[in-house]
């Protein structure tokens, strides 16, 4: 993985120059040139043409990122180019539009000819048929050659319910086969590496993982060995498939062929429900689809997003969910009494006792340590309360390693957010010795934690316990929420609505995937009942309304809708 | 890798890879000059091919697979190829062959290259090895033998004792 490949092209636009093309008879004018997988402009290829169209044309190999290979031959499509006479003048009908010449076989006049619709550049007055009845025909033929030595084992397949092989045999397959031979029987179970198992038997061969693995990420470890009906994608026996970007073959994987350890047998993908979100594992904040079934987080994908991560995701970010679900996360209110025992208690009775405590504070004896891992309206709602209440408030700054792809250094998925909203300045981290100091010497007599173990940040555990109040707003239980005197039980950002903003200045928006478990509610809600009570405005009760009041109060975010943003993000300066 | 390859050989090696503008070109050459030497190639000379090419090892693993005169185990000492393309199996290949693996104790239904326990012989079939006129044929090791009958297969046999 060193030399630099084009794993996030730039975004090239299509040459403004048009073709006119007929694609089932319509006309349209597409442009000339198009980004291929590498963002360069090259002619625009009849698939291309087609989609703009809006017509789809089935296809296994091909991968608008990826190099076209046109080895699974799906997409063919029959067509037409105009005729030219010997004066290379257009020959016409009758009614005087150009006379078009159908593709056929060399030697055999009558039998139309299709050619594979990825790799063929469109010219003009070029006619597409690809609801013809020989298109149709020639999809019919690929597939069946497709599942000569298909296992047809569907019902125990993970790809089931969301395979290409399964979709095209709905539209284009038959209902019978005709092959009565033996099935070629190839490798099963293969355990290519830490987090991918191969069948070979449901491998179409079209090589996308190889060309991914290869061409975009620069770790050619796959490759196709034996010949004919024993083509088989393999490793090199010895060598292991474990680079951080392996599960993204699982996806791209038409078939069940490439399955992740980790989701395997584990759900049918059709009791998924799917809800688009980002991944918090750095400041990259690739865009997610997250599949859940009744508030069970059971696989994370990568959600498209040209901007930010393109159609990938690193293996790391992508498995790092379970902790959402633990067994030990904070699910109460809890209110540590005069005995020193903490108790459940209810939201109204330790919010009021945070808020009667912070209402006595003398400014300068208050500190906030709001983690860059709340959404960007959480930091913001902290900051009105930090400047109601004259707080210090700082941030934890997590940096670890970073990669030419996508992971970032920064481990913290919504830094600018804090920026953005004031919590922390052009130095995160930076008040946080003073801070610690000041607990140690009782200079500060209230400390409010959220998302970040004190502890862990360098404070000492025995200057916790001379404070006189300890407010732990966290997720799961660490040697801060241990001390505490109020603990708040929060949300995990998959549990909750909001927004980070990503290294890039990326605002992106997420959405609830599942239920928090017993008391536990999103921070944002309980922090704006707080701001309250500490005589802030009534305000919104909603995420809109909360992004709105923060737009107009954080310069940066200046002019920003909630319904703009999308569920691909807006990109600001920081 | 622990591949030992005499400095003579790697000369001739580099000599190949100097014939190609990309050194990748010269991995087939690579691949018989290592297969003439030690007979067959193991997973060490195809990891010693990638590495003397810039290559990943699965790269030449493709080729090697892919092509049927290339061997990834060791095969006797002296090897029949018998003919099977189209004049051959109308002459009488597949007898030729079927009789040469019932003399050795072979399975003439194999698919494949297949060696005797003692390491001795090897049978296989092979595509046209152009007399087509002679049909059928055969070669033991470099030798060529054309309109082989099946009792001078078994002299050839006796020969190579």
């Amino acid at each position: 993985m060193s030399t630099p490949t084009p794993f996030l092209p730039p975004q090239t636009a299509p040459s403004a120059e048009t073709i006119r093309v007929k694609v089932d008879g319509r006309d349209i004018d597409v442009p000339k040139m198009m980004p291929d997988w590498q963002g360069k402009l090259q002619p625009t290829t009849m698939l291309q043409a087609c989609q703009l169209a809006g017509v789809e044309v089935p296809h296994y190999c091909y991968h608008s990122k990826l190099p076209v290979a046109g080895n699974c031959r799906m997409c063919l499509v029959e067509f037409g180019t105009p005729m030219m006479g010997p004066d290379r003048k257009p020959v016409l009908n009758e009614d005087g539009t150009p006379k078009i010449a159908r593709s056929v076989l060399p030697y055999e006049p009558g039998t139309p000819r299709g050619a594979i619709a990825c790799a063929t550049p469109i010219s003009p007055g070029m006619e597409l048929y690809p609801s013809s009845a020989a298109t149709r025909q020639m999809r019919e033929a690929v597939l069946e050659s497709l599942l000569i030595n298909h296992p047809l084992d569907c019902p125990i397949c993970d790809q089931a319910g969301e395979c290409k092989l399964q979709e095209y045999s709905v539209q284009h397959g038959q209902a019978t086969t005709r092959f009565v031979e033996t099935k070629v029987h190839k490798p099963k179970v293969v355990d290519l590496g830490p987090r991918i198992v191969l069948d070979d038997e449901r491998c179409v061969l079209c090589t996308r993982c190889i060309r991914f693995t290869r061409d975009l990420v620069g770790d050619d470890k796959l490759g196709i060995v034996n010949r004919g009906s024993y083509n088989t994608i393999a490793a090199f026996p010895g060598t292991r498939f474990e680079n951080n970007y392996t599960l993204n073959t699982v996806d791209l994987c038409p078939v069940g062929a490439l399955t992740s350890k980790d989701f395997r047998f584990q759900m049918r993908v059709w009791f998924l429900k799917e809800t688009p979100s980002i991944c918090a594992t750095c400041a990259t904040g690739c865009n997610v689809t997250v599949g859940s079934r009744e508030e069970v987080i059971h696989r994370l994908t990568p959600r498209e997003n040209d901007a930010v991560n393109g159609h990938w995701m690193c293996d790391h970010g992508r498995l790092n969910y379970r902790w959402v679900g633990r067994s030990d996360r904070l699910a109460e209110v809890q209110v540590r009494l005069s005995s020193g025992d903490l108790q459940r208690s209810s939201w109204t009775v330790a919010l009021d006792r945070v808020a009667q405590h912070l209402r006595k504070a003398t400014a300068g004896s208050v500190a906030i340590i709001a983690s860059a891992r709340l959404t960007t309206e959480e930091l913001f709602l902290l900051r009105q309360i930090g400047v109601r209440v004259g707080a210090i408030m700082d941030s934890v700054p997590r940096r670890g390693e970073g990669d030419a792809y996508l992971v970032h250094a920064d481990k913290n998925p919504n830094m600018n957010g804090a920026r953005a909203t004031g919590v922390v300045g052009a130095e995160p981290g930076s008040q946080l010795p003073r801070i610690i100091e000041g607990i140690r010497t009782g200079a500060i007599r209230t400390v409010l934690a959220f998302g970040e173990d004190l502890v862990k940040a360098g404070c000492p555990a025995e200057s916790l316990g001379r404070l006189e109040m300890l407010v732990a707003g966290d997720i799961l239980p660490n040697a801060t929420t241990a001390r505490a005197h109020v603990v708040l039980p929060g949300c995990a950002h998959l549990e909750k609505r909001g927004t980070f903003i990503n290294a890039k200045g990326r605002v992106q928006r997420f959405r609830k995937a599942v239920e928090a478990p017993g008391d536990a509610r999103p921070e944002w809600e309980y922090l704006l009942d707080l701001h309250r009570a500490l005589g802030g405005p009534s305000g919104p009760d909603n995420i809109e309304g909360l992004f709105h009041w923060m737009a107009r109060e954080v310069p940066v975010l200046a002019g920003l809708e909630w319904s703009r943003l999308g569920d691909t993000g807006v990109t600001v300066t920081i | 890798m622990s591949l030992a390859v005499p400095p003579a050989l790697e000369a001739e090696i580099d000599t190949l890879i100097s014939h190609y503008p990309q050194r990748r070109s010269a991995s087939l050459m690579i691949l018989h000059a290592l297969q003439d030497h030690f007979g067959w190639l193991s997973q060490e000379a195809i990891e010693w091919t990638a590495a003397k090419l810039g290559l990943q090892p699965i790269n030449v693993l493709e080729l090697v697979t892919f092509y049927p005169m290339f061997r990834q185990a060791p095969a006797g000492k002296f090897q029949f190829k018998v003919c099977r393309t189209l004049s051959c199996a109308l002459g009488g290949g597949h007898a030729l062959h079927g009789h040469l693996c019932q003399k050795l104790g072979l399975d003439p239904h194999k698919h494949g290259i297949q060696t005797t326990p003692d390491g001795k012989f090897s049978v296989e079939f092979v595509e046209c090895l152009a007399s087509c006129g002679r049909a059928p044929v055969l070669m033991v090791n470099e030798a060529f033998h054309e309109a082989v009958t099946p009792d001078q297969a078994e002299a050839l046999l006796s020969q190579c004792r």
